[in-house]
């Protein structure tokens, strides 16, 4: 087949590489610009960049608000992990191995936040909030991240309970264990790789959401609002310090992440999550 | 082996979460879309088509939704021209450095919507570093104004942003085809150019459509990129949504357009798969 594809597929192989460097050369121009002006004395563009400087950071380390945004972020971060993982775990076994009616619809309905603009959720929830009378706060964006994400832990567990042999849960039941501690001795240490995964994955999404905390922020603001706010204000390269920082945050997780799901053995990662919504 | 208390245990509280946290919402905006807001600026609890008349006879309503869907569909085709041959790159040519690409492709897919936005905002505006680039080489006198608060602003970012979504489903759909399809064609004589079309695309289609999806819904549903970088003529839908539910107060008619645009994007999907399933193979 090699030997075969010579000529013109050697032609095709050179103009996908290109392709392929320009399409990455888009992806990562405006991270790197991002990062190069985060140091540039001269302000948020200009070029060449000149001045270099670490005074943004400085600047950044003393601003107080950021960090109490950071604070509410990470709060509101791990509460959305217990939350969608308290739920997404029991709706991936309940999708995995429970027959109920309107299962189909139940599935559907637990995945809409991922693929729905995230206006549409933000917007039934503040309705839903105004109708039962409950004031806007950190704990409405919990509950409203808590609830989108859910999605993702459950696309999640059900591809490791997939993987799972069930004949460990069977036998752990034959031999005189409970459900209960089948679930905690055996399918839970089973699908420990797929939550942690999970949890990392729907932190990350948490630290970043906008679109659905932008209609359920109360007074105390989440990172990106807090930053959203800035940048109707005026810019400054403060703003793109505080984003490297997220970005190389980011990207420590995001690569811990996918060793995680390599180890599991499940290398086609966000494929199959995308696969099961669309 | 499941015993039904068992069943019911798991079954029940994602159950009553999802029914309480997402259906209920859902059934509220149809409700709210009946509505209507009185004089004193509450919201008045009776039934009518007010809101459904205003947005098939006000004409910025349905324009509106015509340019963000236009909008949309420049995002999804770009997205698709960036992305599809990237995945067959990576899935037929990449061979040892596959994993790195790949790794590569999603970085950018989790990195922050907000900063990436905000970094199309200080490389096109007009002190950016893309119009002081070109004065800097005497490519241009003047900054280049069509860059920042225009469409064209937000379909480039809109396509950064959704590349990689629209990438992940190809390259899925891609890494499903087995190699000895693609080895028959070529034993039988077939070009790599009749290969591709013929055996490979075909074969992608699932792929293809689902990404499509992803980027057309995503991104017609957007109001940040409008916001942070189309200016007045790059208003979309939602940001028509958001100043209903915020300084010009009409959440029934806000709500309307949401519904429209949660039955449009259902509809979508539900059309996406029912093509995805005439098209896969196995």
């Amino acid at each position: 087949m090699e030997l075969l594809m010579s000529g013109a597929a050697g032609k095709q192989s050179r103009w996908l590489s290109v392709h392929a460097l320009l399409v990455f050369g888009f992806l990562y121009l405006p991270i790197a610009v991002l990062i190069v002006y985060s140091f540039n004395g001269a302000g948020v563009g200009g070029f060449p960049p000149r001045d270099l400087t670490l005074d943004w950071y400085r600047t950044l380390f003393a601003d107080g608000a950021i960090w109490e945004s950071v604070g509410n972020s990470l709060l509101v971060a791990a509460c959305a992990v217990l939350i969608a993982l308290g739920l997404g775990i029991p709706a991936a076994l309940a999708l995995d191995r429970a027959q109920f009616p309107g299962k189909a619809v139940f599935r559907r309905l637990v995945l809409l936040p991922l693929i729905l603009p995230g206006i549409i959720t933000g917007l039934s929830l503040l309705m839903l909030f105004n109708e039962a009378q409950i004031k806007l706060s950190l704990l409405t964006i919990i509950l409203g991240h808590g609830t989108a994400l859910i999605s993702v832990a459950t696309t999640e567990v059900f591809a490791g309970l997939q993987k799972l042999d069930r004949a460990q849960e069977e036998a752990s039941l034959d031999l005189g264990a409970n459900y209960w501690q089948t679930f905690w001795r055996v399918t839970l240490p089973n699908l420990k790789l797929s939550i942690l995964g999970a949890a990392l994955l729907i932190f990350t999404l948490s630290m970043d959401e906008i679109a659905v905390s932008f209609f359920l922020i109360g007074r105390s603001n989440t990172l990106p609002l807090e930053i959203w706010g800035r940048l109707r204000r005026g810019i400054t390269p403060e703003i793109n310090a505080i984003s490297s920082i997220i970005f190389v945050f980011s990207l420590a997780a995001i690569v811990l992440w996918y060793r995680l799901r390599k180890a599991e053995g499940a290398p086609e990662v966000a494929a199959e999550l995308i696969d099961t919504v669309v | 082996m499941f015993s039904r208390a068992y069943r019911a245990v798991i079954s029940l509280p994602p159950l009553l979460w999802v029914t309480a946290f997402l259906l209920v919402p859902y059934f509220l905006m149809l409700c709210y879309s009946f509505w209507s807001v009185s004089q004193a600026q509450t919201i008045v609890h009776s039934w009518n088509f007010a809101n459904y008349r205003q947005l098939v006879t006000v004409d910025v309503y349905w324009q509106t939704l015509l340019r963000s869907m236009w909008i949309a569909a420049r995002v999804m085709l770009l997205s698709l021209l960036l992305g599809y041959p990237l995945a067959y790159f990576l899935s037929f040519r990449a061979k040892a450095r596959k994993d790195l690409y790949y790794q590569l492709v999603i970085i950018p897919l989790w990195v922050s919507y907000l900063v990436r936005a905000y970094a199309w905002k200080t490389i096109l505006g007009s002190d950016g570093v893309l119009n002081t680039l070109l004065q800097y080489f005497h490519l241009t006198s003047h900054p280049l104004d069509f860059l920042l608060y225009s469409p064209f602003a937000v379909v480039l970012t809109l396509t950064h942003i959704y590349t990689p979504f629209t990438f992940l489903p190809i390259y899925a759909s891609l890494e499903h085809i087995p190699r000895n399809l693609v080895e028959a064609s070529y034993d039988l004589g077939a070009s790599p150019a009749q290969t591709f079309w013929r055996v490979v695309l075909p074969l992608s289609i699932p792929g293809v459509l689902a990404g499509a999806t992803f980027a057309f819904v995503l991104s017609l549903g957007d109001f940040l990129a409008p916001l942070l970088l189309g200016g007045a003529s790059g208003i979309m839908i939602s940001n028509i949504v958001v100043s209903l539910f915020g300084a010009a107060y009409n959440w029934p008619l806000g709500a309307a357009i949401s519904f429209c645009m949660l039955v449009l994007v259902m509809s979508l999907l539900f059309v996406s798969e029912r093509w995805e399933k005439k098209w896969s193979f196995s």
